[in-house]
């Protein structure tokens, strides 16, 4: 058992400070900033509209409703809930068994917690058989100071290499929102990475749609490429509105499916002549960068790409602003980092 | 409310000083909690009588020396109630008063989830649920093949009844006969979701457990008393098999208006709401105190009205 360095060893030599820190927030903070566009719960929402029409959807979680905003759900439609208790292995289990009797159940957790603990179901119970399952799991990546527990830095990497897995990594609301009912039409299991409580509404501003599969330019720019997802989207186009200050043209290119990968797309705008980044709110470990160099390398296309992620370490416990500043998904270090390359 | 126990009995002394020692890390709870304002402060409360049993009576630790090799393991399987754990290290010394006000916050020693990387005394790094039982049971026969004769204890909860990964563990223990096993499930019926019990009920808990070969004991996990009977028996016990004790616990017990409040997992304590916590938490100590007195005094006249007779 050793103790991190920095965290000191010696009892009593705690060096206490007066000067007021900044304190790790509640396990699920809202991500929507004050003043700040945002729908509340649009995962429960659009699932409350697809319900209404299509009696075959059900939902299930282990014992995390209330934070996934799945609860909206179960409030409306007791009877199409069920509550599997702390359970990730029998509630994906429960899922496959659902969707082979004909039903199209979303089973809610943390990501942390499908990926980690449930992945044998998830892989052979439904992505090998195909189901139409849709995961829809909270805390992706840096989302909670909670520590290594429940941050899911490496999920994507853990998923990617599954079969029939569809993957989709959300910017905000809008993208949730209008997600939901092309999950229950894609006929396969798919997982989506799920912001909860008050989300941002960033896309719609920009005349965006969310289409399954694909990529979208989400603004151009003549002097540098940001591929991105998540809510580094957000952050990206928040960089590229400081980088346009300095006369810096910045590009974002969205892309909220991260398998199956949009490589036409993606090859289409790194064809041109510029600065090429990646920023995911993921480790820079077989997630968003790894998807996009694999393109390239099959291509044969010699272009240098650099990613803005989480560093391949467990992350520290602590505040989510010192945080995204300390692995360089703020918009301040994004800006940075893109200043460093030019 | 007290048990009968045929191995022990518990002087009035000692049942005082942990109540005692269950107090201040209630205390210590209610200042690391109002830093963030919000959190586990329901478990802390509820479990802080099981906490001072063992961090002031029955565990074997050495504060200048967290990894003392004679030391008793007390994993925290539940990672989220880091702040009952912190208050009770601060109790046994291991920590100064002074770091309590750290909690959660940026470089701290006392992170949100306990982790034994952060802290010293904490034994694992919990947070993912379910964890606790199988170290334990590696850490128990690591010390049977050390010929140790430390114990190790592990701290559960009614939630982690619902992973596999508990009862896996529950049946290895039995199987290996890892009699240096002590697990306590903290019984206060509440989870993420809501009520354990109308949510997804394990009821009926203590046979689940003795159908697994374990010693079971269940007592009321705010009666000290009760508490230290149990656990000094468990230990005692010459029996080829694990252990567990499970505590009936109440959720912000000590606080009245946090035990009449809607039971959450996570609390929200307004900002004016602190001192009248640790003014309501004075009072019931000051009562519970009160009845100990009279309890002692009866005690003593009966037993000099015995010798009279
Ligand atoms: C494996 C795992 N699944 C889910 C969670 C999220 N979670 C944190 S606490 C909790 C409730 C578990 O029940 P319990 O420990 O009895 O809750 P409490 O008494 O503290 O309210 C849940 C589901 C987790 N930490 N680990
Ligand atoms: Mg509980």
């Amino acid at each position: 058992m050793s103790v991190k360095s920095e965290h000191g060893t010696a009892i009593g030599s705690a060096g206490v400070s007066t000067e007021k820190k900044l304190v790790s927030g509640a396990m699920s903070v809202d991500l929507a900033k004050e003043g700040q566009r945002a729908v509340q719960a649009p995962l429960g929402q659009a699932l409350l509209t697809a319900a209404d029409r299509d009696d075959r959807i059900v939902g299930l979680s282990a014992d995390l409703a209330k934070y996934t905003d799945l609860h909206v759900f179960r409030d409306a439609f007791p009877d199409r809930f069920y509550q599997i208790g702390m359970a990730e292995q029998a509630l994906l289990g429960a899922a496959a068994g659902l969707a082979m009797e004909g039903f199209v159940p979303f089973a809610s957790t943390y990501s942390v917690f499908a990926t980690r603990r449930a992945y044998d179901w998830l892989a052979l119970d439904i992505a090998e058989p195909n189901l139409n399952v849709n995961m829809v799991c909270a805390l992706p990546g840096l989302t909670t100071g909670y520590g290594p527990s429940h941050q899911a830095t490496e999920d994507i990497a853990i998923l990617r290499g599954l079969p029939n897995l569809t993957i989709v990594d959300p910017c905000d609301a809008t993208d949730i929102m209008q997600a939901v009912p092309q999950l229950i039409a894609h006929d396969g299991p798919t997982y989506t990475r799920i912001l909860r409580g008050r989300v941002p509404q960033v896309l719609d501003e920009y005349g965006y749609e969310f289409e399954l599969g694909k990529a979208k330019l989400i603004r151009d720019g003549a002097d540098v490429l940001i591929i991105s997802s998540g809510l580094m989207t957000e952050n990206a186009l928040e960089a590229a509105k400081v980088l346009q200050q300095d006369g810096v043209d910045v590009a974002v290119l969205h892309s909220p499916t991260l398998k199956p990968f949009d490589s036409e797309m993606v090859l289409k705008e790194v064809a041109r002549d510029r600065l090429i980044l990646t920023a995911e709110n993921h480790t820079v470990i077989g997630g968003l960068f790894d998807s996009v160099a694999h393109e390239l390398a099959l291509e044969g296309v010699t272009k240098q790409v650099t990613p803005i992620g989480l560093p391949d370490e467990f992350l520290d416990a602590g505040a989510l602003p010192t945080l995204y500043d300390r692995y360089g998904l703020s918009v301040a270090k994004i800006v940075e980092t893109v200043r460093g390359r030019m | 409310m007290t048990t009968e126990f045929r191995h022990t009995t518990i002087s009035p002394e000692r049942i005082v000083r942990v109540r005692e020692a269950a107090f201040r890390i209630r205390q210590n709870a209610l200042v690391e909690a109002e830093v963030q304002g919000q959190g586990y402060i329901g478990q802390a409360l509820g479990f802080s009588d099981v906490l001072a049993a063992l961090y002031a009576d029955q565990l074997n630790l050495d504060p200048t020396d967290p990894e003392w090799e004679g030391r008793d393991r007390c994993l925290l399987s539940i990672g989220h109630y880091a702040l009952a754990i912190y208050a009770a290290l601060v109790e046994a010394k291991f920590f100064p008063q002074e770091e309590l006000k750290t909690y959660a916050t940026d470089g701290s020693r006392f992170p949100m989830s306990a982790m034994s990387t952060y802290t010293p005394g904490v034994e694992i790094s919990g947070g993912s649920l379910g964890h606790g039982l199988p170290i334990a049971n590696g850490m128990a026969m690591g010390l049977k093949r050390k010929n140790s004769t430390a114990t190790v204890y592990n701290l559960l909860s009614d939630g982690e009844l619902g992973e596999g990964s508990t009862w896996e563990a529950a049946a290895v223990a039995a199987h290996h006969e890892l009699s240096n096993i002590i697990a306590i499930v903290d019984f206060n019926d509440q989870q993420a979701d809501g009520k354990s019990t109308t949510m997804l009920s394990m009821e009926p808990i203590t046979e689940k457990w003795e159908s697994f070969g374990w010693e079971t004991r269940r007592c009321d996990g705010n009666d000290v008393e009760a508490v230290l009977a149990n656990l000094i028996e468990l230990r005692e016990l010459e029996a080829p098999r694990p252990r567990v004790l499970i505590v009936n616990t109440r959720l912000g017990k000590g606080v009245d208006f946090l035990e009449k409040r809607e039971k959450l997992h996570f609390m929200r304590v307004a900002e004016e709401e602190w001192s009248l916590a640790q003014k309501q938490l004075h009072n019931s100590f000051a009562d519970e105190s009160a009845e100990t007195d009279e309890l002692r005094e009866k005690e003593r006249s009966t037993t000099e009205d015995g010798g009279r007779a």
